[in-house]
């Protein structure tokens, strides 16, 4: 009797073992479709999200961005101050059979610093750095100057194979056609392409031959393009998605009831911040009370930018207009991310001590402003400007609000003036940090505006301190990892905690909805990525 | 005739290179692309030498100089987002389009005709009434809307149909099409019935005006008189003769079907022209804007020009009053 019920047993386990696994597709519904399957076409999110699944970089960031592992990398070291090494996995496969080796590395990087052509380039990151195989598994990158964000450059270009055909023509005779039809799209990532219909999908299938860190949950992901909010959000309701992204803040109380569908939400990179016309002595949207421009600008003075910071509210912004999914910031980066402040916490709401601060700075009787945003941008972009327009004006900063789309707002916000200069005073904008800690956001926003050094590129209000460009020049070149978090704590302390450079608002906070028996893990980088969804046992 | 041929042919090709210059310089006035493509972190240095390979820094007037001396040759450019030639991705997605703006307007005949008809014949009873409270609807909701809340209903509460994107497709003479196996076809289904709403409203006021006017006729008397079946009069007679306006509108509406079936598209995420429009909109893709808005001129013109060869075949005044100036 007991043998009859062990072999009874056994054979259960050996059917449900060795019984052929059910296929596990999953089909996702994403709000932005990629623009290439080239992985130097286009340095941009939706872009950088599809083809990690096709392509390796040397390194890349877990879910929340705390921390990097080695893709293609096995380890690496700098091995002096200009001179980083690092050591290539073997036995790393690409799609097509061939071994990942050294070779592939520097085609790859040189393909992606010589592009030509494209919507912006990865040469941010492969600027002043020359590689070198040692052998077959071993690469040296020298830079010109100390340089401590290798390790966090390598998480953004991708390695394709050098064997790759293409129909000729510039970058090494490879175009961006010849990926978006498949030919060249060869990578050595978990999931191998099948298809790109455009407009409507695209479809990737597992890479058997895939012996990486990053997971394999599914045998085919679907990206579905659904731009329309409302319809992303059906189609999940509907069944015909196992999942979507940027579900829109206003459904995400209806989602929770729903016992069909879970959702995931995440803090991500992104603070939304605004800047101040800090350049100009007549702002053109700086006026008197009553609307007349004045000669005056008192976005110069950093009392006053403090106390427009202390007449905000986020607490209520990220209640009322968030409907609680959002972070307060104070500063550039929320918490969990390296090189922050310990110091600084968000701006509290204190309008008498705005209003002693405005009368300490000689602006005790007020100014108008207006604050202009986009309104298809962020998350509820629009109605965050209306908000601090409504809280500005409640003590005495009389505040018009203006918002518009972004394809007219980003070009107005960085060069509308004469001369190619910022044509807002104050402005509503977001950054996400792509390299993981606030040095991007530091040199982009709050550097000097310098076109010859590439810095503070998008410094729409063109705050200077030479203290800060002095600080984080320091970090930038400081090696050592706990000497340069606290140098680039000190430049965000110095150009955020005593200048009020940028007001900064709150963390964006992404959301992601699944049918039940499914979930996924939250992108600090707002990437949806095919591979963080897993079911649940 | 030919002579009147080839006048309107210049015509049109005026239209056509005038439809140009606005769209060219709105867009150009509206943004700056490279604003919207570029990586937050690029330098200055990135920005200007995006600005240089999209041909950005050129004046405006060297810039349309460009585009239009490259047009001549049938070269409308490659479009900013994709860099591919924006005529290919345009017709890319032109069947789909098609598809769907032919079985919508399918929709439109096959239930308007009847309704409009039985409204006409019957103006009194509650059926007619309900048609055409109806059609009052199909005119004023607003598509976005009635997507959504189809959506809703059908592939959310129901659980019918699919509630977004195009079906399988198969290749059926060289062309991509789907609507003739059962996924494409229930694909397919709910956006044709969301874009042919307007149209068959229009459809049951055409085809009800012209069969009250059309039963006054001495003709149907006639008819009537020489004992003909009612079901012969209306079959035969009065169809027939309430189909002409109802053709000639259709014909100059299917042009409009296709071009601006955007909102639909977007809602449903319809692959096709639309929504290639207005995602190109947003990310300020001048050429392919341009392109697709003179594909969509040369689409009219050409509807517009049949239609009035179509006149002056018909009506020899039209031909005469030609001649004469």
């Amino acid at each position: 009797m007991r043998t009859w019920r062990q072999i009874g047993l056994a054979a259960l386990a050996v059917t449900t073992l060795s019984g052929p696994l059910q296929a596990a597709d999953i089909v996702i519904g994403i709000r932005s479709e990629p623009s290439s399957i080239d992985p130097y076409f286009h340095n941009l999110g939706p872009n950088n999200a599809m083809l990690g699944h096709i392509f390796d970089r040397l390194n890349d960031w877990t879910p929340k961005m705390d921390k990097m592992f080695g893709r293609a990398a096995s380890s690496w070291k700098a091995i002096n101050d200009t001179t980083w090494e690092f050591k290539l996995k073997k036995g790393i496969k690409f799609h097509d059979g061939s071994d990942l080796t050294a070779d592939d590395v520097l085609f790859s990087y040189d393909r992606a610093a010589n592009y030509t052509g494209g919507n912006s380039s990865f040469r941010t990151y492969t600027k002043g750095k020359t590689l070198k195989k040692i052998d077959d598994y071993t690469i040296h990158i020298m830079t010109e100057k100390p340089y401590p964000l290798m390790p966090n450059d390598t998480t953004t270009v991708m390695i394709m194979s050098s064997e790759a055909k293409g129909t000729g023509g510039k970058n090494k005779g490879i175009s961006a056609k010849d990926f978006n039809n498949g030919t060249a799209a060869i990578g050595s990532g978990p999931y191998k392409f099948v298809e790109w219909k455009k407009g409507d999908r695209i479809v990737l299938e597992k890479f058997d031959g895939y012996k990486g860190p990053v997971a394999q949950p599914w045998d085919k992901i679907t990206f579905k393009f659904i731009k329309s909010e409302p319809a992303r959000v059906a189609a999940l309701m509907a069944g015909d998605v196992d999942a979507i992204d940027n579900v829109p803040t206003s459904d995400v109380e209806r989602l929770k009831k729903n016992p069909k569908i879970s959702l995931s939400s995440g803090v991500s990179n992104r603070v939304i911040y605004l800047h101040m016309d800090q350049f100009r002595d007549s702002s053109p949207f700086v006026t008197t009370k009553d609307g007349k421009p004045m000669n005056k600008n008192p976005l110069k003075n950093p009392k006053v930018r403090k106390a427009l910071s202390m007449m905000i509210n986020r607490k209520a912004i990220v209640e009322r207009v968030m409907e609680g999914i959002a972070i307060p910031a104070g500063q550039l980066l929320p918490e969990g991310f390296f090189g922050r402040s310990g110091k600084m916490q968000a701006e509290k709401f204190d309008p008498k001590g705005a209003k002693k601060l405005l009368k300490e700075a000689g602006w005790g009787d007020g100014f108008g402003l207006t604050i202009h945003g986009p309104n298809d941008r962020y998350i509820n972009d629009a109605k965050i400007c209306e908000a601090i327009g409504q809280m500005l004006s409640a003590q005495g900063i009389p505040t018009k609000v203006v918002t518009m789309p972004k394809n007219v707002f980003f070009k107005r916000a960085s060069k509308g003036a004469e001369g190619g200069l910022p044509e807002f005073s104050f402005v509503l904008v977001g950054w996400g940090s792509g390299t993981g800690e606030p040095s991007s956001p530091l040199k982009s926003l709050l550097a000097t505006h310098d076109k010859s050094k590439g810095m503070g590129a998008s410094n729409r209000g063109r705050h200077s301190d030479p203290r800060v460009n002095k600080v984080l020049n320091e970090a930038l070149a400081t090696v050592d990892d706990s000497k340069r978090g606290a140098l680039l704590a000190k430049a965000t302390e110095i150009a955020i905690g005593e200048n009020t450079g940028i007001i900064p608002l709150h963390y964006q906070v992404n959301t992601w909805a699944t049918r039940k028996g499914l979930k996924f893990d939250p992108r600090a980088d707002e990437r949806t990525t095919g591979y963080d969804y897993t079911p649940v046992k | 005739m030919s002579v009147f041929i080839i006048r309107r042919l210049m015509q049109s090709a005026l239209v056509v290179v005038i439809m140009s210059f606005i769209v060219f310089s709105g867009v150009f006035l509206v943004g700056d692309p490279v604003e919207i493509l570029v990586s937050d972190d690029a330098d200055q240095e990135e920005r200007e030498m995006m600005i240089k390979s999209m041909g950005l820094d050129k004046p405006f007037l060297v810039q349309y100089g460009i585009f239009i001396s490259k047009a001549i040759r049938g070269d409308l450019g490659d479009s900013f987002v994709f860099q591919e030639p924006a005529l290919l991705l345009i017709l890319d997605r032109m069947p789909a389009t098609m598809e769907l703006a032919v079985v919508a307007l399918l929709i439109a005949i096959v239930f308007g005709i009847p309704l409009g008809v039985w409204a006409g014949l019957k103006p009194e009873s509650l059926a007619s009434k309900s048609i055409m409270t109806g059609s009052i609807l199909g005119f004023s909701l607003p598509t976005f809307w009635v997507g959504i809340m189809m959506i809703l209903l059908f592939a959310v509460v129901l659980g019918w149909l699919p509630s977004t994107g195009r079906g399988d497709v198969q290749i059926i003479l060289g062309m991509p099409i789907s609507v003739f196996s059962w996924d494409g076809f229930s694909h397919v289904l709910m956006p044709a019935v969301n874009l042919a709403l307007f149209k068959l409203s229009m459809v049951i006021r055409l085809a009800r005006a012209g069969t009250r006017e059309v039963m006054h006729q001495d003709y149907i008397k006639f008819a009537r008189a020489k004992g003909l079946k009612e079901q012969r009069i209306i079959l035969v007679h009065v169809l027939k003769n309430i189909l002409i306006p109802v053709v000639t509108v259709l014909g100059l509406e299917f042009g409009g079907l296709v071009a601006f079936s955007v909102v639909t598209e977007t809602v449903f995420a319809w692959p096709g022209m639309g929504k290639l429009l207005i995602d190109s909109i947003g990310l300020l893709d001048r050429p392919i804007i341009v392109a697709y808005l003179m594909i969509i001129v040369f689409l009219f013109v050409l509807i517009n020009l049949l239609v009035d060869i179509c006149y002056s075949i018909l009506d020899p005044r039209v031909r005469l009053q030609d001649i004469k100036s």
